[in-house]
């Protein structure tokens, strides 16, 4: 018992800047944008949380500035991806370097150099066995809202539209970039607060680099989850609750080598989409530039 | 590439450069004159720039190689450990062969053990039309995984006390050219490479099938080539190349495997790709600067500078500037289809 509500207590923790990030990313891919700076917009987030609750004293105003922050740095995305329709992978990795190098070097530049490490305050949390902080919350509204805003409203199926056949989506009237920018607005807030999750809700702190590769872990969550929100989260859950397990089956030492909890999640991701058949993995447009007037 | 495109691009690395100090309010002068130093200063700082430069340049041939395909591999990391997780695995067996034949075996593995972990991506694209960037970054995870467990596991070293594989024997790693710096013999193989590769797609059909793909796959089609198989082969090629490279990383460097074996050479070599024109020549010069900043940004830690974070903002701000590039000079109609 002790070990289930341990291994909730990890997946939830981990979990949740997951779950919040691929809110976002399930409806951005929709849309037909593949973000690979996903990771650098977390990283940015995360730095400018920590660095704003460091000054003034509220997380929460550092959960509002790692919003704005992402906001600035999808728009810089979006001004190359959509704005010049250059190839999402490639401004995606632009992105991530930028982001990796800029908060490394203002974080070595402004804290690092006392060699002690940095506490800021956190956003208040509930004790217990399984604790739930503030920032948690948001995680199933912002599911949901995800999930409606995709199936129950006129926008949501046009965003669906320009991520299946922009020329279409355009034929009937709609703008499939502009719904693209608003998915990525979209995105942008999801992946604001997932970044500022990790920097003033679960460790009161940052690191260089202390994403440490879960925006990709969100993308590969979207692709598990078939692109659609509620399965989304659900992979992001299951992710974090594999590495519960993993510590579980260290300390009873289990025959299986812990790195198998790291690679499963992946491996079923795949076999996801092996399973989906042709044509039916993942939006049809998905990653492709779409230029208007064409 | 055209002669004026390369101009450009000279001057914009060097803006990208001096801004970049700029913003960090580093001083420019004392800067340059340090990183120049560090990477080009003496024959040490020569080396040290080769050697860092050798996996940025095979990793980053295997992408020209794919993304000329209109397959974006960014599974690189991934295709590099399995290739030294091949090579360890060759050493472990064959240890006891002469030293040449082991060493040539070695790299063989590493080779297949690239193409081998390119495969899956490039068979499920092929089959079952799964996006070639998605597929190639979950299985980046699986061979961290792979790793992980590896150098704990059946690769761990006989006394089974630290996570990390037996060392290759001294006579086995690579012959230092100089015996006091790192420069071995292994730096030669991306200028072999590269020659090859520009030579093979400029010149032969299989290598202008392959651009044609790339470039106009309905083009490819009406000429009645096999286009998914085409892009499935340059994928597979590709991740030989970064397997090349994990084992060249593994005999010329580190002589043995360990969890950080691979600081992010995929995502790092996309830059020198990029900013090489997607040529095998071009990469050459794009490698050199790379691997010269990481030299020499050493020096800068005396200026209260973060070096590898000011790297890799040159690296971002260079791919945005190489984006912003293609724009401006784009041709007015260009049709792209990429996986």
């Amino acid at each position: 018992m002790n070990e289930v509500l341990g291994i909730t207590a990890a997946a939830l923790s981990l979990g949740t800047p997951l779950v919040i990030a691929a809110a976002g990313e399930v409806v951005l891919e929709r849309s037909g944008v593949l973000n690979i700076g996903l990771e650098g917009t977390m990283l940015s987030s995360a730095f400018a949380a920590f660095y704003v609750s460091h000054v003034t004293g509220s997380p929460w105003l550092g959960v509002l500035a790692a919003i704005f922050v992402a906001l600035c740095v999808s728009g810089l995305t979006g001004l190359f991806a959509l704005g010049l329709g250059a190839d999402q992978v490639v401004v995606g990795t632009g992105m991530n370097l930028l982001c990796l190098g800029a908060t490394g070097s203002l974080f070595f530049t402004g804290f690092a150099r006392g060699g002690e490490l940095l506490s800021v305050p956190v956003v208040p949390s509930t004790a217990g066995r399984i604790p739930v902080n503030g920032l948690m919350l948001f995680a199933p509204l912002l599911v949901l809202a995800a999930w409606w805003l995709l199936w129950r409203t006129r926008w949501g199926l046009a965003v669906r539209a320009a991520g299946e056949d922009p020329v279409s989506c355009a034929a009937a009237g709609h703008f499939p970039l502009r719904l693209r920018w608003q998915a990525l607005g979209f995105a942008a807030v999801c992946a604001g607060m997932a970044g500022a999750y990790l920097s003033v809700a679960q460790t009161g702190s940052f690191a260089e680099n202390m994403t440490a590769g879960r925006g990709f872990v969100v993308i590969a969550a979207v692709t598990f989850g078939r692109w659609t929100p509620l399965g989304s989260a659900g992979a992001c859950l299951l992710i974090s609750a594999a590495y519960g397990v993993q510590y579980l089956a260290k300390a009873r030492e289990l025959p299986i080598p812990p790195q198998l909890f790291d690679a499963l999640p992946y491996m079923l991701a795949l076999a996801v989409l092996i399973g989906a058949g042709r044509g039916k993995a993942g939006p049809a447009a998905l990653a492709q530039p779409f230029e208007a007037g064409r | 590439m055209t002669f004026r495109n390369l101009l450009i691009l000279i001057a914009g690395l060097m803006a990208i450069l001096v801004l970049t100090l700029l913003a960090f309010r580093l001083p420019v002068a004392d800067s340059l004159g340090l990183l120049a130093e560090g990477a080009f200063g003496d024959k040490f700082g020569v080396h040290r720039t080769i050697v860092k430069a050798t996996p940025l340049l095979l990793v980053a041939l295997g992408l020209i190689l794919s993304w000329r395909a209109g397959m974006f591999n960014v599974g690189g990391d991934g295709q590099l450990l399995c290739g030294a997780m091949a090579s360890a695995s060759a050493y472990a067996i064959f240890h006891d062969l002469s030293p040449p034949l082991l060493q040539a075996l070695i790299l063989v593995s590493g080779i297949l053990g690239g193409a081998a972990f390119a495969l899956i991506p490039a068979a499920l694209y092929a089959r079952r039309g799964v996006n070639v960037v998605i597929g190639t970054i979950l299985l980046n995870f699986v061979a961290i995984a792979l790793m992980r467990w590896a150098v704990r596991g059946p690769l761990q070293e006989p006394s089974g006390a630290i996570p990390q594989s037996e060392p290759l024997a001294k006579a086995v790693l690579f012959t230092r050219l100089d015996p006091q710096s790192d420069l071995h013999v292994g730096v030669i193989l991306p200028f072999l490479f590269a020659l090859a590769l520009y030579v093979w797609l400029s010149f032969t059909v299989s290598g202008f099938r392959l651009r044609l793909v790339g470039s106009n796959p309905n083009a490819a089609r009406v000429a009645r080539i096999d286009v998914s198989r085409t892009q499935a082969l340059a994928l597979v090629f590709s991740g030989a190349f970064c397997g090349l490279a994990g084992a060249v990383e593994y005999l010329g460097v580190s002589g043995y495997l360990f969890d950080g074996f691979s600081p992010n050479f995929g995502f790092l070599a996309i830059p020198v790709a990029l900013l090489g024109g997607l040529h095998p020549i071009g990469v050459l010069a794009s490698g050199v600067y790379f691997g010269a900043l990481m030299a020499g940004s050493k020096r800068l830690e005396a200026l209260g500078a973060a070096p590898s974070a000011l790297v890799f903002v040159m690296q971002g701000v260079g791919v945005l500037g190489y984006v912003a590039l293609q724009w401006v000079t784009r041709p007015r109609t260009r049709e792209a289809d990429t996986a």
